[in-house]
């Protein structure tokens, strides 16, 4: 708690044009899927949300840069980025407990089994399994084959912790002024993970075209791909967050002491990490 | 940590440093329209919020009145059915998201850095963002009840396969609008929790704070940490609607009951974020009136942390009759009686305040007295519904409305109303007029027991709920409810014109606008100016 130098920012224009962009954005989402047309908006929208938030912290980086945030300042962003993560552990927690639920409760129940085995008389036939390759009601095909933890995604996984392990490194240079070291560690980093997306979708297509895993293909397919979906999205996230921090780097941003931008960005990819090793245990492995 | 310091009364103290802040040099702010629009103040942007829920609370009471003129009578005359269930969800929807969600992040807004004594919220960029997603969020939520199908029709909770399968095409524009409102939420929720545990005057121990700090700070918790969970639900039924994923649907694997789980695991702690601010609210106006400290301030603490964790442990309360396994049942109605101690603890502590104290009944006080009450009555009613055998003939009658009603209306609204009474002073300079108040208060309280007191004996009698007609024994309860709410709603115009009075003129209120008021507030002046405690006010803490 320091005494009185607290930075309170002007006026801004981008809470306003930010919140306008995402309007514009969400309506042509939805003209897109309801009425098929309005994609235009939609770009148009995502164009002008990635603008106003890369303007908007150009302006947090300058300020940040001409030393208007003290030690408090720092806290209040620590703050902010922990809790952050933590509503997006809770997002992906929601998607976890559906597929332990389904696993857990909703399949045995159509089955037959427990205390709620009275669902089977919906489809007296069906016998679950996991993954479900054989979804219960008539006119859903599940999936012919399941993939194998032990190929693509396996790699994947050791793609993902080294990615972790080279960030720390890159960490470490820059806590201790190797700058060079920074650079390359986190160059190292970005190739990874840009690696892990590319693989990533390698895989998608084998399931869609090869192994019929699909959306539609019942609650298999729907957990598949909401889960490494959005995981796959926060790589994507994560990576353009360091290739931000590269760029500063580049540019001579931070020091030894002073580097909670890039501290941040650590933070989220350890967390975008942490979320894949449940994903290769629970939907891949398990 | 501030080191010891003389004893000064806090008052004088932090009068001095907020005077000296509005000295030093600030940006002009720009004028008109833009000011409003681009403001990072904490205080302008909880009037935006105060002044958008308000708006928003006239809404939703309008689409309330639809549902209550239609069920003046039975049989169907003004509305019809496919209507009629569009104005139970979306006055749901807009109460809880668009009324009484934004009121408490105004009152937050405004009060949490004078109570704490910051210079503003610990990221005021993000707080106007926060602010102006919602206007964004709720035009594109009103817009679909223009579209084509017309808008969501099936319930505040959206049950799939009502909200998926049946729903009407302008669901997804629905599930979008939520999304940005939710992020509003986060973001906002955040915000509260950085500057709380981060901005409080040197020598402020969390201890030290005010209860609405505290409540804020726990309820900031629940929002960071079950919007989310909202978010992702709504997720899987948007792809459940437009690509074919079966999450919801028993023949592709997936469960109906799955998408219960996940909204009332949002939903359960979501009703608790509509309380403990009013809770806050309260514990400030009680002790200010009854011109003594609040009795058991660390009781008062540890319950609303304690209803904060059990708020995790009962959203299948809510789905008693889906077809529960009988531990499961008896597991939530357990935890959910559990509740009702930190509960009662709270409300014994609210009596014993008053108990010989020197009571006084200024307009903040009548509605926190209301409040106690009142809320008392939801709550006693609240484990009626609790018990699981007892709940299969309650669920889903006018029994639940009643009991939720009691706890939102003259609970959480009742809340709201007395902390705006009690920081209008603060606020505007000026106290509000007590006689129309007192106007306001008595309809309000005359109005609200009219419409809500005669649905438990029609849920008791098994009138089912959201339903837009009903047998003819029903008739009389229904003629008093509707009379009730057409009497609360007209009577909140009242609240309107204290409202416009109290900005435009008024007694002047002096910095300490009540007689027994404590918090740090109370030491700059009234209306507080635009920046306050620039230099960090030095805390001098009482003994609780």
């Amino acid at each position: 708690m320091s005494g009185g130098s607290y930075y309170v920012p002007a006026t801004s224009k981008w809470p306003i044009l930010g919140s306008l962009a995402l309007g514009v954005m969400m309506i042509g989402t939805g003209l897109v899927l309801v009425h098929g047309r309005g994609s235009l908006v939609m770009a148009i929208g995502l164009a002008a949300v990635l603008t106003v938030m890369a303007l908007w912290f150009r302006d947090v980086v300058k300020e940040s840069r001409a030393g208007l945030y003290d030690a408090q300042m720092d806290r209040s962003f620590r703050q902010g980025m922990g809790w952050f993560i933590f509503s997006e552990v809770m997002f992906f927690a929601a998607f976890f407990g559906a597929l332990f639920y389904v696993r857990t409760f909703a399949l045995p129940w159509l089955d037959g089994e427990g205390a709620k085995g009275v669902a089977a008389l919906l489809w007296p036939d069906f016998t679950a399994s996991w993954p479900l390759m054989n979804p219960p009601g008539e006119g859903v095909e599940g999936p012919r084959e399941v993939l194998s933890p032990w190929h693509l995604p396996l790699v994947n996984t050791l793609i993902l912790v080294a990615s972790s392990i080279t960030l720390t490194v890159a960490h470490e240079g820059l806590k201790e002024g190797h700058r060079e070291t920074t650079r390359n560690w986190l160059f190292g980093t970005l190739l990874l993970g840009v690696t892990f997306i590319v693989i990533q979708g390698v895989e998608y297509y084998e399931a869609y075209t090869h192994y019929g895993i699909t959306l539609q293909a019942g609650i298999y397919g729907a957990t598949f791909f909401l889960l490494t979906g959005f995981h796959g999205l926060h790589v994507i996230i994560g990576a353009t967050i360091l290739a931000v921090m590269f760029a500063r780097i580049q540019r001579g941003h931070f020091s030894g002491d002073d580097h909670f931008g890039f501290e941040a960005a650590c933070w989220y990819w350890h967390f975008v990490d942490v979320v894949w090793i449940g994903l290769f245990i629970f939907v891949y492995v398990f | 940590m501030a080191p010891k310091l003389p004893p000064h009364h806090p008052v004088e103290q932090s009068t001095a440093s907020a005077a000296g802040g509005q000295a030093s040099a600030h940006h002009a702010p720009p004028r008109g329209l833009l000011r409003w629009l681009l403001t990072t103040n904490h205080k302008e942007i909880g009037s935006l919020y105060l002044i958008f829920s308000l708006i928003m609370f006239f809404i939703g009471g309008i689409f309330a009145l639809v549902v209550r003129a239609e069920l003046f009578q039975p049989g169907l005359q003004l509305v019809n059915p496919e209507f009629f269930n569009q104005m139970t969800t979306m006055h749901g929807l807009i109460m809880v998201f668009a009324a009484v969600m934004p009121a408490f992040t105004g009152l937050a807004n405004w009060m949490i850095p004078l109570q704490i004594g910051a210079p503003d919220m610990a990221l005021p960029r993000l707080n106007n963002f926060s602010f102006w997603l919602l206007p964004v969020a709720f035009l594109l939520l009103l817009s679909t009840l223009l579209m084509p199908g017309g808008g969501p029709n099936f319930g505040w909770t959206f049950y799939a396969p009502l909200s998926t399968t049946y729903a009407p095409p302008s669901t997804t524009f629905f599930i979008l609008s939520l999304h940005i409102a939710g992020i509003s939420s986060i973001l906002g929720a955040i915000n509260i929790v950085a500057t709380i545990l981060n901005m409080r005057a040197p020598g402020m121990r969390m201890m030290d704070m005010p209860l609405f700090v505290w409540t804020w700070l726990i309820t900031a918790f629940l929002l960071i940490a079950v919007m989310p969970v909202l978010a992702g639900v709504i997720t899987m039924m948007l792809m459940d609607i437009n690509f074919g994923t079966s999450f919801f649907n028993a023949a592709g694997g997936g469960d109906p009951v799955l998408f219960q789980h996940l909204f009332w695991f949002f939903g359960h702690p979501e009703v608790y974020i509509m309380i403990l601010p009013a809770f806050g609210i309260v514990s400030a106006i009680i002790p200010t009136f009854a011109r003594k400290r609040l009795f058991g301030y660390a009781s008062m603490v540890y319950a609303t942390a304690s209803i904060a964790i059990l708020s995790f442990l009962v959203w299948a309360h809510h789905m008693f009759v889906v077809g529960l396994p009988l531990v499961a049942e008896l597991f939530f109605m357990y935890t959910t009686m559990l509740i009702a101690v930190p509960t009662g603890v709270k409300v014994f502590n609210w009596i014993t305040t008053l108990f010989r104290g020197s009571i006084t009944f200024e307009p903040p006080m009548l509605f926190a007295l209301a409040f106690v009450v009142l809320f008392t009555i939801g709550g006693f009613s609240g484990l009626m519904l609790a018990i699981a055998p007892a709940d299969f003939q309650y669920h889903d009658t006018y029994f639940v409305v009643a009991h939720f009603h009691y706890v939102l209306v003259p609970g959480a609204v009742f809340a709201i109303m007395a902390g705006v009474y009690y920081w209008l002073p603060k606020w505007t300079g000026h106290y509000p007029n007590v006689k129309l108040a007192q106007w306001h208060f008595w309809l309000s309280v005359i109005g609200v027991n009219l419409t809500f007191f005669p649905m438990h004996f029609s849920g008791l009698a098994g009138m089912p709920r959201r339903i837009p007609d009903y047998a003819l024994q029903f008739a009389d309860f229904n003629l008093v409810s509707s009379l009730g709410a057409f009497m609360f709603g007209a009577s909140q115009l009242v609240f309107v014109a204290v409202v416009i009075l109290c900005v435009r003129g008024g007694e002047k209120a002096p910095a300490k606008a009540w007689e027994g008021a404590e918090d740090l507030e109370w030491s700059v002046p009234s209306p507080a100016p635009l920046h306050t405690f620039e230099t960090p006010p030095t805390f001098q803490r009482h003994e609780h």
